[in-house]
Order: C-alpha cells, then sequence, then structure tokens
C-alpha cells in the first residue's frame, strides 16, 4: 500500500496544524458557527443529534493492521468502544467531542491516516474495488491511480468550494464492484487494441433525491491524460454546475440540464487547453505511485488446498462461509475472504475495538497485513492462503464476525439513520436489524441466494438504496415513520435505479413487506440458479406490486 | 425550528453543548444540562419567545452552545419527553442496542 | 478597506467610482464590468491603466481582448462558499496570460487566503477585522505543501523531483 515520504507527513502534520487552530477559534468564539461549519465538514466533523461525529478517510478502502488497531484504541479512548464503516469504505465514530478532535488527528496522523475531505463540497474520499490487487478478473490494478487522484484533489485550490461534494471512484475489473455508475466521475481502468492502459471515463451519476445513471463520456481515455481531463470536468463543474439549490447541484443535473453533447463540448474545449500540460502523467510517476501497490510476496502454491477442501466437506459451516464469503484470487493457492459485519440483529457496518484488533491480528498474520473496507460495508482480508483459511475462521467465529451471508439477503446496507443521523427522516438501523433477525435462518437465505437490500433513513440516500435490489427509503408523514420499497435497482456493470413500487409501508409493516416480495421471487423463479435481479428484470414489478398490494385491495 | 406552532404547545430549549456536542437543555437558572426534567418549561408563546431570546443570547460569547432550537414537550408526572420522535432520539440517545466492546462471540 | 497585496497592507491607488457616477478626469480606475464594455472605447482613451470589476458568476469572453492592456481585474467573492473566483482566477492567469494585479474582493476570510494565493490572486481587499489582524499580526496557519501545480508557480518551490509537489512561502 501507499506509504507517506517526508513531505506526505509535513502536509497532513500542516493540515492538522490549521485545523487545530480552526477548532481553537471556534471554541474561543473567534468564529461562529456558520462560518466554522464548511470548515470542520471540509475536515470530516459533523454535528449529529447526540454529539460531533468524526468520519476518517480510508483511501480506497485499504488498511494496513497497525491502522486498524489505532482506529480501536480511538473508539476506547474517544468514543464508545466502536466505530461504523461507511458506504464510502470510510470510517465514522459517532460519540466524538470537537475539543478532542485536534489530539485524535495528531494520533492519525502518526499512522498515515485523516480525515481531510471526507465530507464538505469538494473531491471526497476516492473509492475503488475492495477486491484491487487480489481478484481473478482484474484487467489493472486501480489503485495506483486512485492514489494519483487522492494526491491531485487533496486541498486542491480550486476545488475546495465546489457547488455541492464529487466523488469519485475507479475500479479494474469489468465486474464493478464498487458503483462506478453512481458517482460524478468513474473510471475505469482498460487497455486498448494495442495493450496501452486508459480509462473509460463515466460522468453525472448520482444518487439522492434525483437518481441518476452516469453517462460514458470517453470510451478510452490515455492514462498520461487523466488528471487533465478531470480538472477539465471540475473547472466546468466549478464554474457552471447550479449554487442556487443544494438539491440541483450536483454535477448530474448539470449534465441533465446541458445536455450531454453540449457538456462533453465544454469539457472537451477545456480539456483541450490542458491536455499535455503541467497535469499529463509521466510514466514514471506512474510506475513510483505503482510499485507501492506492488504484489506482496505470493508463494507458489497448488490451486488446490487439502486442507481447504477437506473442511468444506466435514463442517458444514465452514462450507457456508466458504460458498459467500471466499471469492476467487488471481494466485493459485490463495482466496480473497470476506468478514461479514452483518451479524443478525446487529447494525450493519458496526465493530468494535476489540473486533478492529482481531481482524489486524488476523490480517498481519495470515494476510500480508492487508485489510480492506467495501462499500458494502464489511471488511476484506484479500490475499490469504486457502490452507489458512479454515483457521482465519475459527478466529473469526471467536470474535462473532464469521456470519457466512456475504450477497445474501441480510447482507444489508444501512445508512445510520434517525438514531444518528440529524437529517434522517426516519430510522433504518432497526429496519436492518428486524430484516436481519426474520432472514436469520442460514438455510432460508442460502436458498434465497444473491441479494442486496440496502435502506437509507432519508432521501439523501447513503444508504444506495436506488441502487438495491430491494431499496428501502424512510420518510416521515405527520410525525409518523413510513417506508418506500423500490425494486429492481443495481449498481453494478449494468447500473440500474430501482423503481417505487407503490406506496409506503408503516414501520410495523414493512419487513413482511420485504418477505412478500421474497416469496414473490421464490415462487416464479425458473431455476434456483435465477437471481432475484435477474428475476426482477424477466418479469418487471408487476407480480410484485400485485403481491403486496393485493391484500390490501 | 424556533418558529412559534399554530396551537400553542409547551417547549423546552435545547442545543448542543459546543466542545463536546452533548445534548442540553436551558434550566430556570440559565444554565445548560443535559437533564430536561430540569429545563425551563415555556407554556405561554409569551413565555417561549423569552426562553429563546435568554437561550440565544447563550449562544453569544463565550460560545456555549450551539444549534438552539425550541422544541415540544408533554409532561408526564415527574417526566417531560420531547413529543417527535427526532427529539425523543436526540433526548434519549439512539433507540438501538450499541455494540458492546468486548461483547462474547457471537455464536 | 485594507489592501493586502503583494504579501503586505498597502495603500490602494485604484478607484472605484460608486454605480454610475462619473469617471475621475486622472488616475487609476476600475469600473464593473457592464460599464466597461459599454464605455470601452471613452476607457481605452485615458492616459491612465483600468481596471475591470468582476463577480462570481461572470464568463470572461467578451474581455479576454482587452487582458494584456488591463492594470486590475477583481473578482468579488459573494460568500467565502462560492468556489467560482478560483476556477476564473486560474483561466486568467494561466489560460489568458494575465499579468496585472488579481484582487478578490467581498467575503474574504483568512482560512482561504492561501487558496486564493495559489489560484492567482495577488491582493486582497479584506473587511473582515479578524482576517486583516491574523494578516497584520502574522497568525495564519496554513498548509504549504501542496499536491498540485496551480497558479501561482514563481513563488512556489519544488520540493522533489515529483511532478506536481509545490512548497509556497509562509503567509506567517
Ligand atoms: S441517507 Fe439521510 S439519514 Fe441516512 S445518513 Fe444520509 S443523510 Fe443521514
Amino acid at each position: 500500500m501507499y506509504r507517506y515520504d517526508e513531505f506526505d507527513r509535513t502536509f497532513v502534520q500542516e493540515r492538522v496544524a490549521e485545523f487545530r487552530d480552526q477548532v481553537a477559534r471556534r471554541l474561543s468564539g473567534e468564529l461562529t458557527e456558520d462560518q466554522f461549519k464548511p470548515l470542520r465538514l471540509m475536515n470530516g466533523v459533523y454535528l449529529q443529534l447526540h454529539a460531533y461525529m468524526l468520519r476518517i478517510a480510508i483511501p480506497y478502502g485499504t488498511l494496513s493492521s497497525r491502522q486498524l488497531r489505532l482506529l480501536a484504541s480511538i473508539a476506547r479512548d474517544h468514543d464508545k468502544g466502536y466505530g461504523h464503516f461507511t458506504t464510502r469504505q470510510n470510517l465514522q465514530f459517532n460519540w466524538i467531542a470537537l475539543k478532542d478532535v485536534p489530539d485524535i488527528l495528531d494520533k492519525l496522523a502518526g499512522v498515515e491516516m485523516h480525515a481531510i475531505q471526507t465530507s464538505g463540497n469538494c473531491i471526497r474520499n476516492v473509492t475503488a474495488d475492495h477486491f484491487a490487487g487480489a481478484a481473478a478478473d482484474e484487467a489493472a490494478d486501480p489503485r495506483p491511480y486512485a492514489e494519483i487522484l487522492r494526491q491531485w484533489s487533496s486541498l486542491h485550490p480550486e476545488f475546495t468550494f465546489l457547488p455541492r461534494k464529487f466523488k469519485l471512484a475507479v475500479i479494474g475489473a469489468p465486474n464493478d464492484r464498487a458503483a462506478i455508475q453512481t458517482h460524478d466521475i468513474g473510471l475505469q481502468v482498460k487497455r486498448d487494441e494495442t495493450g496501452s492502459l486508459g480509462f473509460a471515463v463515466y460522468v453525472g451519476g448520482g444518487q439522492g433525491r434525483t437518481p441518476m445513471v452516469a453517462r460514458k463520456l470517453r470510451d478510452f481515455l490515455p492514462e498520461a491524460d487523466l488528471l487533465a481531463y478531470c480538472e477539465a470536468v471540475l473547472r466546468v463543474y466549478n464554474l457552471e454546475g447550479r449554487r442556487d439549490n443544494k438539491y440541483k447541484a450536483r454535477i448530474k443535473i448539470l449534465v441533465h440540464e446541458t445536455g450531454e453533447a453540449a457538456f462533453t463540448e465544454a469539457v472537451d474545449a477545456e480539456f483541450a487547453a490542458l491536455k499535455g500540460k503541467a497535469l499529463t502523467l509521466p510514466a514514471d510517476e506512474v510506475d513510483r505511485i505503482g510499485a507501492y501497490f506492488a504484489s506482496p510476496a505470493f508463494a507458489s502454491l497448488p490451486a488446490q488446498s487439502d486442507l481447504y477442501e477437506r473442511a468444506v466437506k466435514t463442517d458444514p459451516a465452514f462450507a457456508r462461509f466458504a460458498s459467500r464469503n471466499v471469492h476467487p484470487h488471481k494466485i493459485p493457492g490463495y482466496g480473497i475472504v470476506t468478514i461479514s459485519l452483518k451479524p443478525t440483529g446487529q447494525p450493519p457496518g458496526d465493530a468494535t475495538a476489540t473486533q478492529m484488533e482481531a481482524v489486524a491480528d488476523l490480517a498481519a498474520h495470515y494476510g500480508f497485513d492487508e485489510i480492506r473496507v467495501s462499500h458494502e460495508q464489511n471488511l476484506v482480508l484479500p490475499h490469504v492462503r486457502l490452507d489458512d483459511i479454515p483457521a482465519v475462521f475459527e478466529a473469526l467465529r471467536a470474535a462473532g464476525l464469521a456470519t457466512p451471508n456475504a450477497g445474501l439477503v441480510t447482507d444489508i446496507i444501512s445508512c445510520p439513520g434517525l438514531d444518528y443521523c440529524s437529517l434522517a427522516t426516519a430510522r433504518s438501523i432497526p429496519i436492518a436489524e428486524r430484516l436481519s433477525e426474520r432472514f436469520a435462518d442460514l438455510d432460508r437465505q442460502h436458498a434465497i441466494g444473491e441479494l442486496k437490500i440496502k435502506i437509507s433513513g432519508c432521501i439523501n440516500a447513503c444508504g444506495h438504496h436506488h441502487v438495491g435490489h430491494i431499496g428501502i427509503l424512510g420518510l416521515e408523514r405527520k410525525g409518523e415513520e413510513f417506508y418506500q420499497i423500490t425494486l429492481g435497482g443495481s449498481g453494478d456493470q449494468i447500473c440500474t435505479i430501482g423503481e417505487i413500487v407503490g406506496r409506503g409501508f408503516s414501520s410495523g409493516e414493512i419487513v413482511d413487506a420485504v418477505e412478500t416480495v421474497i416469496d414473490t421471487y421464490l415462487g416464479l423463479r425458473t431455476s434456483p440458479q435465477e437471481t432475484f435481479l435477474a428475476a426482477y428484470r424477466r418479469v418487471g414489478e408487476a407480480p410484485f406490486r400485485e403481491a403486496l398490494y393485493a391484500a390490501a385491495g | 425550528m424556533a418558529k412559534r406552532p399554530k396551537t400553542f404547545h409547551p417547549v423546552v430549549a435545547t442545543a448542543n453543548d459546543l466542545p463536546t456536542g452533548a445534548v442540553v437543555f436551558r434550566h430556570p437558572d440559565g444554565d445548560w444540562s443535559g437533564d430536561i426534567a430540569a429545563a425551563e418549561i415555556a407554556t405561554t408563546p409569551e413565555q417561549a419567545d423569552a426562553l429563546l431570546a435568554h437561550a440565544q443570547a447563550d449562544q453569544g460569547p463565550g460560545n456555549r452552545i450551539v444549534d438552539l432550537a425550541l422544541i415540544e414537550v408533554v409532561r408526564e408526572g415527574a417526566f417531560v419527553r420531547p413529543t417527535a420522535l427526532r427529539e425523543l432520539i436526540r433526548t434519549s440517545g439512539p433507540t438501538i442496542a450499541l455494540p458492546a466492546d468486548g461483547r462474547p462471540a457471537g455464536h | 478597506m485594507p489592501l493586502f497585496r503583494n504579501g503586505r497592507f498597502e495603500d490602494d491607488d485604484w478607484q472605484i467610482p460608486a454605480g454610475d457616477a462619473p469617471l475621475p478626469a486622472s488616475g487609476k480606475v476600475a469600473v464593473p464590468k457592464a460599464r466597461f464594455l459599454a464605455e470601452r472605447e471613452a476607457l481605452r482613451g485615458r492616459n491612465a491603466p483600468v481596471g475591470v470589476l468582476l463577480t462570481a458568476g461572470d464568463t470572461l469572453d467578451d474581455i479576454v481582448p482587452d487582458l494584456p492592456r488591463l492594470g486590475l481585474v477583481v473578482i468579488s467573492f459573494p460568500k467565502y462558499a462560492d468556489g467560482r473566483p478560483y476556477s476564473l482566477a486560474r483561466l486568467l492567469r494561466d489560460r489568458h496570460g494575465y499579468v496585472g494585479e488579481l484582487r478578490a474582493s467581498g467575503d474574504v476570510l483568512r482560512d482561504q487566503v492561501a487558496l486564493m494565493l495559489r489560484a492567482g490572486f495577488d491582493a486582497l481587499d479584506v473587511t473582515h477585522a479578524g482576517t486583516v489582524a491574523a494578516l497584520r499580526e502574522k497568525r495564519i496557519v496554513a498548509v504549504r505543501h501542496h499536491y498540485q501545480p496551480a497558479s501561482a508557480e514563481a513563488s512556489e518551490t519544488r520540493p522533489d523531483p515529483r511532478p506536481w509537489r509545490r512548497v509556497s512561502a509562509a503567509l506567517s
């Protein structure tokens, strides 16, 4: 992974000093809350319902065991002993005191971490495929480009006060595990016919009140032009994006209102002027950054592990874990292990300090010291020998982290909702908890198969409900929470916005309603191999709507 | 939030403590603490205006509080309870069990 | 209004007539873009430098031909969170080669000063008392190490062979 040199260290220390000064001025009364708010947001500090929340950047979701241990110690020393992994591969602490934040940032700087640009109307933490560098289907590693973009966008003097937040994601595989088409800029690293590296560039995706799938502006942007092109897109957006209405300020609205052709023309004109100048990526700089992401020293192993196969045969619990939480690795004899943060009846994405330490130990012992955070709010050990996976499984089980539900109905994405978030219109975590209890039976989950439920506590859609196979949006009417269901959304390479099926459901009804949808699917699928999404795409919403609303008349 | 509702319900002044973010309520003596039962309850629109004015003054130099609002409450015996779910959650904490560090393995 | 220019507070040698007030007979004068376009010929006839006032949201297209002759461009920040002036400044400096004074006015606060200077501003009209004091007393704490080239290349150094790293001079 990327390691700081003296320059990077100084940069982060200067930023901590700057923020320390800003906090001191706020606490002394020199800054009003109105003046301070954008400054604290730019450094990941929100004021939530009960306390301040601090969001810490985990660039493209990559952590070392040392970093994860430090996060655990912050959870203990400054919070209530746990943290929440977010859909942007970050970590947030919910019970932080503003006066402690500068000291926490100092501690983070000691392990090459920070909270820069985890909020605010700026370029946010760049996300990437959580299986990067490990996935069997990968054409090129997206992380070096994510790192180059992270550096370029850090305190960018021109793009610190954009009309609205701006999110970038990078993948290097045909299977999109980072939902790039829901991003302001989504990049897919690929090779052209001659073997040269470049990017398919998608612009203008987003969720929130007006969900939109990004448009593909370029099929192949040469590698060297990455930053010049991004700077061109950002400049057009910064100058032309709407600033009169927060709900119309994202770049997706600009692309939509300008029209794809005119928008592309404006970007191309800007790009033509920037191309070939200071921002051109020199090959040796790409190589220098790329070297940080060189593969660890993999052993040469047989593709099959007897130990692993025996465990699959003899231990049904392990077999279940292997079938859902172990993914194929590009190197024979290795696997990718997903650590589910979705145990039955618990808040999705939360991990206690003790659990973080357990994962850090496993990464150090079995996984080349690497941990990933997925946008699905799970953790990943990207490089584990198949021989070691049974032992990893036992250790995870002891830590309460071995739920074999990756990609299943209880692997629910949920935003914090009204239990924490000051913008929420309804609670989301209790719905997730009740759903995971309803579907707790593992045989039933495995029989249902691949199914993504995503829950947001308001239209801001941090829980990505628009791209859930089943999406749930929490709203409020006359003081009561109610929940709207969308069906058929998907954030992968065939990106689709889910469709609203009909009137919403009360908090008491929503779990039954989801079960009705799932039973309907089970009744109409052509075979157990036909996933919920495939079935929905085949039959449309009608059978589901009928099942949901027929009884009510 | 500070707007006066059409039919008047009793209100208290609430905010977050600036240095810690903790939820606090204004007491009759001008103190702010997390104890809603000790909060000053304004039972008429005039009292509400006065309460708001005092609370706003507390935001001034010294800057002890942020995100000030008047919220509706009902009194139930010795208890004072906000009427809106959001404010109830602000007052009493998340409605879910918080993850307990060192909890036994979940098997 | 205190004018912070080239690293210190200086007297403002420019006159900015209010509204439609007649132009002063002599001396450096700057007018809003609309007036500049309407009175372009008259302004050209003066034998003193001329400047233009822009605000966030203005475009540069119609003044580009005049830039080589302009001595001052002022860009106003209606709110400090309005980021458009940064792009306008960079376009003026990098795209159009504007070399005259580039002044930020409006909501200019200390926490943005370093960004403004990197975007190509070299003068700041400061009304905010705390910002004036902080600049005077050299109490501005800002990040000096940067990951991207911007529009202050002449005043920034390159700390190592990396293509985009820059270090700017201390503000205090
Ligand atoms: S979706 Fe709404 S409720 Fe959920 S975290 Fe985002 S802003 Fe808060």
